[in-house]
């Protein structure tokens, strides 16, 4: 199966041209964005340098007690090599002060928690400085539902949500993104020694593959099983996408008036832009 | 005869007309002192393209100010240029026009209206009922919206009703990342170059740039030869003032050399066409 192929060239193009013109069309020439010391942040902090100035860009690297010491060291690695502005916020406080109330919580809730309240001092930031906040979100996690809503997911634009992981790679190294976070094992960083892989029992090459056809080519599942995808697999991503489909949509509102927001109300957001 | 033609490749704002008729007088100015003889804008290059429930307000009568402003501007220079359209009936159409000399030579509606994958026209939209050619002082001209040429029964027509030169008004939304070049500029490309091609026409396409919500239009502008062969290309994803000279002398030649359009047999299309209607009917 032949593996999912970007020209990064022309997708660098696009990307950096899409920040630089949706950014600077609101009237602001910054932007805010966490750096995880991954790789899909490493990637928008590299476009967003290169779109508005590595000036410009403010990236916070905003790690828990348990957060691997090592994302913090890539995340600074990553700032120093594209040059942008980098601090360390950490949120052990905030919180473990919470969890003081609810000392049971699972690990699913506690991540949500860190990845929310992330969320509120970008979005703290944005006010501070003036500056938009850059989502981080690729469109592998973005279909299979592998994201916090209103944590992670939250953001003012997105440059990489319609690019898969395995896209992700390819223009991280044309782009000159350090080689250690290019090669590591990708992780949401919310436990120690977690891995996205071994949380989602697939791999992102695997996924990537079968997802491009299924969305973006609109295999249907006999095609995609008759081309040796497994049909288990094959079920279990449509799953996860259709269980996801909520959070990549605004909030469901009843409607009673004749002109209902998103519905019949329907403007685009550049509106006058 | 020869004449200059300027693709003005630009980057209007959503909704707002007169930043976007502010844009397009400077364009016009800076083609005429340039000596160009006609200047082509995008498609709805006055009000921008993601209109959805904006397209009421931005749609303008033929005989607004703002239309007045731009035929008076026709006669240092001719325009072709795309805007919503407000009739009588308040219907709201995506049209073009072509000034020339202080007056409205032709205005064409845009029959075909993408509604379908990231397009939703039809939902705002009234489309155009008609494909005529038309004579300008640089001869005989057609002019297409966007997805009217995805259609060869338009080119066609316009061809048949002595059209030598197709013009071509474009809201591309750039898509396909994964060949050698941007999806969507390799279809057109192939488009623009078969037309001109199979109907001894030349093409003038006119694409905007910009983004709106994330969509990037990718420009690329050109004027193709009636040999298919592409002469000027704009700039992919800028801004661009593109300068395409046209040689009456190649439209001549290619026309000796590739006399299809003369040879074409309009009464087996129209009966078998008939016959196909009639069949349908049934």
């Amino acid at each position: 199966m032949p593996a999912l192929l970007a020209n990064t060239e022309l997708l660098r193009k696009l990307l950096v041209g899409f920040v630089r013109d949706e950014v600077r069309k609101v009237g602001v020439n910054k932007v805010v964005l966490g750096l995880s010391g991954g790789i899909d942040s490493a990637l928008v902090a590299f476009i967003a340098a290169e779109a508005l100035g590595p000036e410009n860009v403010h990236a916070i690297c905003m790690p828990y007690k348990t957060s691997n010491p090592e994302s913090e060291a890539h995340a600074r690695l990553v700032a120093t090599a594209c040059g942008i502005n980098f601090s360390v916020i950490p949120i052990t406080a905030m919180v473990d002060a919470y969890f003081e109330m609810f000392p049971d919580a699972n690990n699913m809730r506690r991540g949500n928690k860190m990845a929310r309240e992330r969320m509120t001092i970008l979005f703290d930031h944005s006010a501070l400085l003036g500056a938009l906040v850059l989502g981080t979100s690729n469109k592998t996690e973005l279909l299979l539902g592998y994201g916090t809503l209103y944590g992670d997911m939250a953001s003012a634009l997105n440059p990489i949500g319609d690019i898969y992981k395995s896209q992700v790679w390819q223009l991280s190294a044309e782009m000159g993104v350090p080689t250690e976070v290019i090669e590591k094992q990708p992780s949401a960083d919310l436990w120690a020694g977690q891995t996205d892989e071994e949380e989602l029992g697939f791999t992102y090459r695997q996924a990537d593959e079968l997802l491009y056809r299924m969305v973006d080519q609109r295999w249907t599942k006999p095609e995609l099983i008759a081309a040796g995808f497994d049909t288990e697999f094959v079920a279990a991503i449509h799953s996860k996408i259709q269980n996801s489909h909520f959070k990549r949509r605004l909030p469901v509102i009843a409607k009673v008036s004749n002109r209902t927001i998103d519905r019949d109300f329907r403007y685009a957001r550049d509106w006058g832009k | 005869m020869d004449f200059t033609a300027v693709l003005a490749q630009i980057k209007p704002k959503l909704g707002c007309i007169a930043d976007n008729l502010a844009v397009i007088e400077r364009e016009i100015v800076k083609a005429r002192e340039a000596g160009a003889d006609l200047v082509v804008f995008p498609e709805l290059a006055l009000s921008g393209y993601f209109l959805k429930d904006l397209v009421p307000d931005v749609a303008l009568r033929i005989d607004s100010p703002e239309i007045f402003r731009l035929v008076e501007l026709s006669k240092g220079i001719s325009i072709a240029i795309g805007f919503v359209e407000e009739t009588d009936d308040y219907h709201f159409f995506n049209s073009a026009l072509y000034l020339e000399d202080g007056a409205i030579r032709h205005l064409h509606r845009k029959v075909y209206l993408p509604t379908y994958g990231l397009f939703d026209e039809q939902r705002y939209l009234a489309h155009g009922e008609s494909f005529r050619a038309f004579d300008t002082k640089f001869g005989r001209f057609g002019l297409l919206i966007c997805e009217d040429m995805w259609h060869l029964s338009a080119s066609y027509i316009l061809a048949m009703d002595g059209a030598t030169t197709l013009i071509c008004l474009s809201s591309s939304p750039a898509r396909g990342i994964e060949g050698d070049a941007l999806g969507s500029a390799s279809a057109w490309q192939k488009l623009t170059s078969t037309t001109a091609l199979f109907l001894n026409c030349r093409v003038l396409y006119s694409n905007r740039v910009g983004f709106e919500d994330g969509v990037n239009f990718w420009g690329g502008s050109e004027y193709v030869a009636p040999s298919g062969e592409s002469v000027v290309r704009g700039a992919l994803l800028e801004e661009d003032f593109v300068t395409a000279r046209v040689d009456e002398g190649a439209l001549r030649r290619e026309r000796i050399f590739s006399p299809m359009m003369r040879d074409e047999n309009l009464f087996v299309t129209m009966q078998e066409l008939g016959r196909i209607a009639l069949e349908r009917g049934r």
